[in-house]
Parts: C-alpha cells; sequence; structure tokens
C-alpha cells in the first residue's frame, strides 16, 4: 500500500512551510514511520538546509524528472533517523523545469515505499505551487496570525479545494501574551476566518532559528517544547485525537476588564 | 470606569479592528469579480441613475463594504443636478464650470446604497441643492502682473 501523500502550503512566503515540513517529517520518522520530504521549492532550495543535509547532495528533483538519474540515487538518507529522506529541489533551474504531471509522478513513485511524503510548497500560486499539489492528495497549510498570511491562505484553500482535496492548517508563529492583550488575532480566530480544520498550533520560539542555524531537527531536541508540538501534530495526522494546547489564557487583567464589562 | 481604565492601559488591542478587516476582504476576494465586471456593473448602474438625475460620471466611486453580515455593493455617485438632464443630453451639462476646488460639494455626493429596494426607482431625491456654484477665480494668465 502506499503511503500518504501531502503537500504543505501556504500562499505567502516565508510563514514556515519549510520549517514546518522539516521537523513534521523528522517527527513522523522519530514515530517509525517511513518518510520521503520532497522540496519543490526549485531555485531557492532550503529544506537541505535546514535539515542539515546540504553538504550530501548529488543529484535533484529536476535530474529525476529528466530521467537523468533513479529516484532512489537522488534521495538522501538522514543518518540521524532510520526512515527519513529527503528529495533536494534544483537549485539552478527555473519553476517549470519540471510538469505537474512529471512532479505526480515522481511522488507516486516515492509513496510507494513510505508511509508519507511531504511535499514542501513554494510561495505564491503559480507554477511552482501547481506542481506542489498535483502530486498530493492531502495538504497543510501553514499561516502566521496576520492578515497578509490569512488572506493568501485564504486563497490558496480556495484553489486547493476546488480540485476536492481535504485540507488542514496550522497556525504557526504564535504569541500568546501578544493574543491575551488582544494584539494578535487568536487561533479561534484564524480558524474562523478560514473556516478549515485545525492540525496544530506552533507558537513563536527561538529554539526554532537556533536548530535551524545548526540543522539539527526540533525532533531531537526532547529538551524544548516544540519537539512535544510537533509529536502532537504529528499524531493528530496519524488519526489520534489530541487536545489542543490553549497558548492564549487569559491574563489577570483581561479577566478584570471583562468582568468590570460583564458589571 | 472603564474609559478611564482603557485610558490608563492604553487601547484595546488591533485583533478585532484585522478580524473585520480579514472578513471583509475575504468576502471580496470570494466574489471574484473582475475589475471589469466591476467598470460594467458601474456603466449600468449609471445608465439608470443618469434617467433621473444628472451624475459626475468621472467620479463615481464603487466599494464594497461589510454591513452586519452580509456584504454591501455602497456607490457614491456624485449628483450634479436633480432633475432629467436636458432632453438631447447625453448627460453632459454645458456652461457649467467646475468647482475650483474640483469637488462637487455643491452638490452633495448622495451613497446610493445597492440594496435599496424597489420603490425608490421614480422618486425625487430627498434633498433638493440648488445652491449656485461660486465662479472660478480668474485663471493666472489673466491676471494682471504683480510688480
Ligand atoms: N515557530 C517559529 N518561531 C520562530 N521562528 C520561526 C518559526 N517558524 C518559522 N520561523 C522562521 O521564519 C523564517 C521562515 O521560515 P521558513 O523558511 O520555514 O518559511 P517558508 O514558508 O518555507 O519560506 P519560503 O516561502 O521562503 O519558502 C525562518 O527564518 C524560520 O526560522
Ligand atoms: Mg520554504
Amino acid at each position: 500500500m502506499s503511503g500518504r501523500r501531502i503537500v504543505v502550503t501556504s500562499g505567502k512566503g516565508g510563514v514556515g512551510k519549510t520549517t514546518t515540513t522539516a521537523n513534521l517529517g523528522a517527527t513522523l520518522a522519530k514515530r517509525g514511520r517511513r518518510v520521503v520530504l520532497i522540496d519543490a521549492d526549485i531555485g531557492l532550495r532550503n529544506l537541505d538546509l535546514v535539515l542539515g543535509l546540504e553538504k550530501r547532495i548529488v543529484f535533484d528533483l529536476v535530474e529525476v524528472a529528466e530521467g537523468r538519474c533513479q529516484l532512489r540515487q537522488a534521495l538522501i538518507k538522514d543518518k540521524r533517523f532510520e526512515s527519513l529522506a529527503i528529495l533536494p529541489a534544483a537549485q539552478t533551474r527555473e519553476k517549470d523545469a519540471i510538469t505537474p504531471e512529471q512532479f505526480a509522478a515522481i511522488v507516486e513513485e516515492a509513496s510507494a515505499h513510505a508511509d508519507y511524503v511531504l511535499i514542501d510548497s513554494p510561495a505564491g500560486i503559480e507554477a511552482g505551487f501547481r506542481n506542489a499539489v498535483a502530486g498530493a492528495a492531502e495538504a497543510i497549510v501553514v499561516t502566521t496570525p496576520e492578515v497578509s498570511s490569512i488572506r493568501d491562505a485564504d486563497r490558496v484553500v480556495g484553489k486547493i479545494a476546488a480540485g476536492g482535496k481535504p485540507i488542514r492548517l496550522i497556525v504557526n508563529r504564535l504569541r500568546p501574551e501578544m493574543v491575551s492583550s488582544g494584539e494578535m488575532l487568536s487561533v479561534e480566530d484564524v480558524c474562523d476566518v478560514l473556516a478549515i480544520e485545525l492540525l496544530g498550533i506552533v507558537p513563536e520560539d527561538e529554539d526554532v532559528i537556533d536548530t535551524t542555524n545548526r540543522g539539527e531537527p526540533i525532533a531531537l531536541r526532547e529538551a524544548g517544547r516544540l519537539s512535544a508540538i510537533y509529536d502532537k501534530i504529528a499524531r493528530r495526522l496519524e488519526g489520534e485525537l489530541v487536545p489542543f494546547t490553549t497558548f492564549d489564557r487569559q491574563g489577570l487583567f483581561n479577566r478584570l476588564m471583562g468582568a468590570l464589562k460583564a458589571g | 470606569m472603564i474609559e478611564f481604565l482603557r485610558r490608563i492601559f492604553g487601547q484595546r488591542g488591533s485583533s478585532a479592528t484585522a478580524k473585520e478587516r480579514l472578513r471583509l476582504v475575504l468576502m471580496t476576494d470570494h466574489l471574484e469579480l473582475s475589475p471589469d465586471m466591476i467598470e460594467t456593473m458601474k456603466r449600468d448602474l449609471v445608465d439608470v441613475i443618469s434617467r433621473h438625475v444628472e451624475v459626475d460620471r468621472e467620479r463615481i466611486d464603487v466599494t464594497f463594504e461589510r454591513q452586519e453580515s452580509t456584504l454591501a455593493m455602497l456607490a457614491n455617485i456624485p449628483i450634479l443636478s436633480v432633475g432629467r438632464p436636458s432632453a438631447n443630453g447625453n448627460g453632459k451639462h454645458e456652461g457649467r464650470a467646475p468647482s475650483p476646488d474640483g469637488s462637487a460639494r455643491t452638490s452633495k455626493p448622495k451613497r446610493v446604497a445597492a440594496q435599496t429596494g424597489p420603490g425608490a426607482e421614480g422618486q425625487a431625491p430627498p434633498k433638493r441643492k440648488r445652491r449656485r456654484r461660486k465662479k472660478s477665480p480668474p485663471a493666472p494668465a489673466t491676471a494682471p502682473a504683480a510688480g
């Protein structure tokens, strides 16, 4: 039986697609799943760097598509996890160097020997995005709790939903203290506006930058709160019912204000 | 009391504003009206209204705005004069200089909500402003040269 094919996308750039793909992938692998991560961001390849595998690249996605090498030759196995591999994007090619059909065929082939194929989509809604979505049967949309990011997420949701693929949401870079003081949209607000199912909430955390600097997946950093957070997301993805952490607990001041208003 | 506290602790956050603005912009996005379609709607709307009042075609502004739980199309159509435009007219009035500041304040633009129900048709506009426009100041070319 072939594995699940899931695209991680966002519309807006820089909201955390690559971070999510890398860390969710590593977490699933840590849980014993066979995972292939595909970097679909041709020309702006980063997934290898975030995972610390940049030195081991031999072949890339476009070379596989052009038949210059076998898929298994291009896959880089992550030595820290038994069952994690990545297919890097080409760095010096254009987004249209590969067709949606070619991309879908590669994803299909990768899924034959994996439980999960996660596709790191480029930003935007053009050729690169269309490729990334073409190969997937499900989608994870990443957004930050900001108006422009949410609006772009909505565009992408519209495009994917038109193809009938199930979509779930990850809210990234949440700052609970700002939500409490009413300066940031809450997860509830975001879900309300986008009207799609919530898969996970990832707070703003310095560990993301630190682990990225080192090329270490968060799953390896057991001590931090983030590895537990990604573990919850992974379990939800696998169908487990995991309650959401309420980061946006009301502060004393807000409760006081609420009481005053009610009274 | 609450106002007092608010003033001390600063205004309420901006997240409520963000949510409202998002709702509206998404509704507009979902409309998927192309600029072309909006232009056509504008033209049709003005053609109908022009049968009754003379409007300033150049300065029509059509926007979409959320009202309660619906999306409203708001057309801001400056009215130049009430009553039918001249019989032979193509909507243009000759012999009228544009107001000096370029605004049509002499004939207050009226907001015509697109949801306006039937019945408004044929009725005279509620306000009858027939105030004369101020005369334009003399053109600089004809002004006496300053010493
Ligand atoms: N939860 C987080 N906390 C702190 N920093 C974060 C978090 N998530 C992502 N970042 C940072 O935000 C930046 C952008 O993240 P990332 O590269 O994953 O975004 P992207 O959506 O893949 O961008 P692009 O559209 O360019 O591909 C990175 O510097 C990353 O370290
Ligand atoms: Mg990226």
